[in-house]
């Protein structure tokens, strides 16, 4: 009975949005960084070939870490690790969620209690503690974290979902399609997905900034990447061991802190898309 | 979100009783406690399941080597466990151990794994307690102040910061705030509840910082504290942002609704109108969120808990998960789950309590 | 004495576009004891006009002009005063029972927490007054009905709630923003019964604020018209219903359907659209529309002149003059 107005997409001018475009930037920035790493680092990320533990110089912008590997280089090569399998793995956890919430909100009934029974008990769990012990029992590793971590993340957008689909299909327009006789796949996909893309869209994003804090969380556990991998979690777990050579520590989650602030710009104008009650406009 | 509700005639002239909303919200709690119970038999399960992929000597890793060649201790080992029969009737055995409070026998420590989550509950609580009171404030108060002020700069300054306090990694605050407040100002301790050697104040709460007071030991209470500080605000930074950000949608979504026009209209005092009228709207959405908060500081903890050697149950979750210490990460997650579960049970009751147009549904 | 003497009342709203005239130069004035009903589209500025006098705009708009109440000006009273004046000596029922009532505060705490704060009563003698005012608007079991919540209740029952709150502190005047417009047709009768008792009983003026005409040809005493942010027809209920003469308010009476009629007739609906408050045509804003254009309508804005009987008429043309 409820009457929804679907969201208009309405995409103002850039400079109206400069969160996204701040986010868009540094994003596509760390992008090119990790395609073109071999050809930005200055050095090897594992050649021990340096005086061990200088502070920052011209010579390493980040320094030496306590090994002698210029750190610089590291934290450049770290983009290839960590951003590639966020993205595959926030890209796995979205498509797996999704269908799960989109069945269970379209056929309802049985599919419906049994799946989210099951959404509710994976959400019983704090995510770090449920990723640490997937991760333990799978072996240490970053694939086996990356997996951990999906294993986590896949509820959230069958939630939401389902919560869409459940919505649409009360909706007014989609009763008078069936009336219409449009057949039930048809409806599924013309009318029921494209609006249920959006939200979830915004959920990646946001998600994607959440997967990489918590990839690099697991490895700074040491459960994640191994050793001598550069990878910025284990690279901040370095720093803490030896936390008076502060340059070790802090560029690394410097890094990892611009990534997730970028997809975070991203995904809270995304979310203003498609919420305006909520959205900040710049008013003159 | 606008539903236009069912009109509901009113009940029987002189039949109506109060009981007939106490009923309601009866219910309503018992429901949820029902959805509880189902949820904390699965969470068991899967602790289970868990238990049985690792692939372990249970015998060998939990007697020890010289009762391991005694086969009677063997055998009765198996039997307490249940080794020797098959899965289902092994989960109903640990099952039954479970809710009598048995979880096992840690295979590091060799204490029992409740004795030890005994020790290490309260260093955890006594660090969420005051990493989620500080954010509660804080956050609640500036996402007040931002959706009040919307659209000017002090919105976006706000916007902006707490995109920055969710995106930096909880261990590279840690990081820097040991670098700085410790080892650069030497402000604070960097290890520890308290300076070793001293002696924790004898336990009524297990919070050192509550029990010194109690004693009326104001000189631990301070030193307990100033080993606190650190941690906590740590764990408090990304919260605050999180309940920054959530208060201002809460609050947003509130303000623009007429009876908050009526309120101004009736000559309410503008602080009456934002606590009664808006704060109170918005605060079933405010509620929901501390549920995510209290996940957030859990989450935290085992980070913070490493660097700042605080002995808590992140770290013992994470000495178990490391280790493969099956029985220890069985019950940790057990018992993680369940308080888990138990405060978003709180947070859904109190939804009740707060709004009363939930208590129908 | 009138009770409201608005003079020149001109809002802006700041928009993203930059301000926008929403009301420009409104005068009239509203009599103890009289329903005084306000006529017009969404957006011809008629609820912006009276947000203005409580001083419910949102930030960054400008007011100008004067609104005398009570031989105070409304709009340059300190924010005190009028906090003071409002709920007590004006009061204010919105459009949408539904969402004008807090959802999570009881029906007694809405009832009385004005009533203490304005009459300094103690909270026995508040929730006395309560039940007498649920009573007086016909609510079924005033003392439970105190306890209860607003989403217990039907919208009809919600707006008269609405209107026994707006009440509580016995005010001179009474605001009303489209009270039966989210209700049945049913509803709306017993509601605007109500306001008429009210008004009567309590010596009310009453602003009833409405697009639909019906609603004012069975209460209203004096009818102004507003089209664009200005009046352009104002009088006796029967003169301007009945006997139009300004072209928007005949095409406006025009396109009401009548049942009752014998013959079967097509819908009359208005050429073109109401113009939105950014973009007002010059000279006379319903020009584009009328059918009795002459040049000087595209240039000049007509004034708001006495046309005999109390009637007042922006038009320079006057087609319909008897």
């Amino acid at each position: 009975m409820t009457v929804i107005a679907l969201p208009r997409i309405r995409l103002g001018p850039a400079w109206r949005q400069p969160l996204a475009v701040a986010g868009l930037a540094i994003a596509l920035a760390w992008i090119v960084i990790a395609i073109f790493a071999p050809l930005l680092a200055p050095h090897s990320s594992l050649a021990q070939s340096f005086p061990a533990s200088q502070s920052p110089s011209w010579a390493h912008p980040f320094g030496t870490d306590e090994l002698g590997r210029d750190v610089f280089s590291r934290v450049i090569d770290g983009s290839r690790v960590t951003l590639p399998i966020a993205v595959v793995l926030v890209a796995l956890a979205a498509t797996i969620g999704s269908t799960v919430g989109a069945v269970a909100g379209y056929f309802r009934g049985v599919a419906d209690g049994v799946l989210m029974r099951l959404v509710d008990l994976v959400f019983a769990f704090p995510p770090i503690i449920l990723a640490m012990v997937v991760a333990a029992v799978l072996g240490r590793g970053l694939f086996n974290a990356a997996l951990a971590i999906v294993v986590v993340a896949w509820p959230s957008y069958a939630r939401v979902a389902r919560g869409l689909v459940l919505q649409v299909g009360d909706s007014e327009f989609v009763q008078s399609a069936r009336l219409l006789g449009a057949s039930s796949r048809r409806t599924l996909f013309r009318d029921v997905l494209p609006n249920v893309a959006g939200p979830i869209l915004v959920l990646a994003t946001l998600d994607l900034a959440n997967a990489i804090l918590l990839l690099s969380g697991l490895s700074f556990l040491g459960l994640g990447a191994q050793p001598p991998k550069a990878e910025w979690g284990s690279m901040v777990a370095e720093g803490t061991q030896y936390f008076q050579w502060w340059w070790i520590g802090t560029f690394p989650g410097l890094a990892i802190f611009t990534v997730v602030l970028a997809f975070n710009f991203l995904g809270d104008s995304l979310r203003d898309v498609f919420d305006p009650r909520t959205a900040r406009r710049v008013e003159e | 979100m606008t539903t236009a509700p069912a009109s509901i005639s009113p009940l029987p002239r002189g039949r109506l009783r109060r009981l007939g909303g106490a009923h309601g919200f009866a219910r309503f709690v018992a429901r949820r406690i029902a959805a509880l119970a189902l949820l904390l038999v699965g969470i068991t399960a899967v602790a289970f399941v868990l238990t049985q992929l690792v692939p372990s000597n249970a015998v060998a890793t939990n007697l020890g080597e010289q009762a391991a060649g005694d086969p009677a201790a063997v055998a009765a080992f198996k039997h307490h466990y249940g080794l020797d029969r098959p899965l289902p009737q092994r989960y109903g055995l640990y099952l039954w151990h479970t809710l009598h409070g048995d979880l096992g026998q840690s295979s590091l420590t060799h204490d029992a794994v409740t004795h030890d989550l005994g020790q290490t509950i309260p260093a955890t609580a006594e660090l969420a307690l005051y990493a989620v009171l500080f954010a509660a404030i804080a956050g609640i108060t500036f996402g007040v102040v931002a959706a009040l002020r919307r659209n000017k700069p002090t919105d976006h300054l706000l916007r902006v910061a707490s995109l920055a306090g969710i995106s930096m990694p909880t261990f590279w605050i840690a990081l820097i705030a040991l670098y700085v407040g410790f080892y650069r100002l030497n402000w604070f301790p960097g290890a520890g509840r308290l300076e070793p050697g001293v002696d924790p104040p004898k336990s009524i709460t297990g919070l050192y910082t509550i029990d010194a007071l109690l004693h009326g030991d104001l000189g631990l209470f301070g030193q307990a504290f100033h080993h606190l500080v650190l941690p906590a605000l740590v764990l408090a930074a990304f919260n605050v942002s999180l309940l920054t950000r959530f208060t201002r949608s809460a609050v947003l979504e509130v303000i623009g609704n007429d009876y908050v026009r009526a309120a101004r209209a009736k000559g309410l005092p503008g602080r009456v109108v934002v606590v009664r009228y808006i704060l109170r709207a918005a605060l079933p959405a405010v509620v929901t969120v501390l549920g995510l908060v209290f996940a957030n500081v859990l989450t935290g903890a085992v980070l913070v808990e490493k660097i700042f050697s605080w002995p808590g149950i992140g770290q013992y979750a994470y000495e178990a998960a490391v280790n493969l210490d099956v029985p220890s990460i069985a019950g940790v997650s057990i018992f993680v789950a369940v308080v888990y579960v138990t405060v978003n049970f709180v947070v859904d009751v109190l939804y009740g309590v707060i709004d009363p147009r939930i208590r129908l549904t | 004495m009138s009770t409201l003497a608005v003079e020149g009342l001109r809002v802006r709203l700041p928009t993203p576009a930059g301000e926008v005239t929403v009301v420009d130069g409104v005068d009239y004035e509203v009599q103890p004891a009289e329903v005084f009903g306000i006529a017009g589209e969404s957006g011809s500025g008629k609820t912006i006009s009276m947000l203005a006098l409580l001083g419910l705009l949102p930030d960054g708009s400008s007011v100008e002009g004067s609104a005398r109440f009570g031989g105070d000006d409304l709009l340059t009273m300190p924010r005190r005063r009028l906090r003071a004046v409002s709920g007590r000596d004006i009061a204010m029922v919105f459009q949408d029972p539904f969402t004008s009532l807090h959802p999570m505060l009881s029906v007694g705490r809405q009832l009385t927490e004005h009533v203490r704060l304005h009459l300094g009563l103690d909270r026995a003698a508040a929730e006395k007054r309560a039940v007498e005012l649920l009573a007086d608007v016909r609510i079924p079991d005033p003392q439970t009905a105190l306890r209860r919540f607003p989403h217990q209740f039907s919208g009809g029952m919600r707006q008269r709630i609405a209107i026994a709150i707006a009440l509580a502190c016995r005010p001179r005047l009474l605001i009303a923003d489209e009270p039966t417009t989210a209700l049945d047709v049913t509803v709306q009768a017993g509601i605007l019964r109500l306001l008429d008792r009210l008004r009567r009983e309590h010596e009310l003026a009453v602003v009833l604020i409405t697009h639909d005409l019906g609603v004012l040809s069975s209460v209203a005493d004096r009818v102004s018209v507003f089209y664009a942010g200005r009046i352009v027809e104002s009088g006796g209920r029967e003169d301007v219903l009945r006997r139009p003469r300004h072209p928007y308010t005949r095409a406006l009476l025009d396109a009401l359907p009548h049942p009752e009629s014998e013959r079967e007739q097509d819908l009359v609906a208005i050429e073109g659209a109401p113009p939105t408050p950014g973009a007002i045509p010059p000279g006379c804003a319903f020009h584009p529309r009328c059918a009795h254009l002459v040049e000087n309508c595209r240039h000049v804005v007509p004034p708001l002149l006495g046309a005999g009987e109390g009637r007042r008429l922006a038009c320079h043309v006057d087609p319909f003059k008897p």
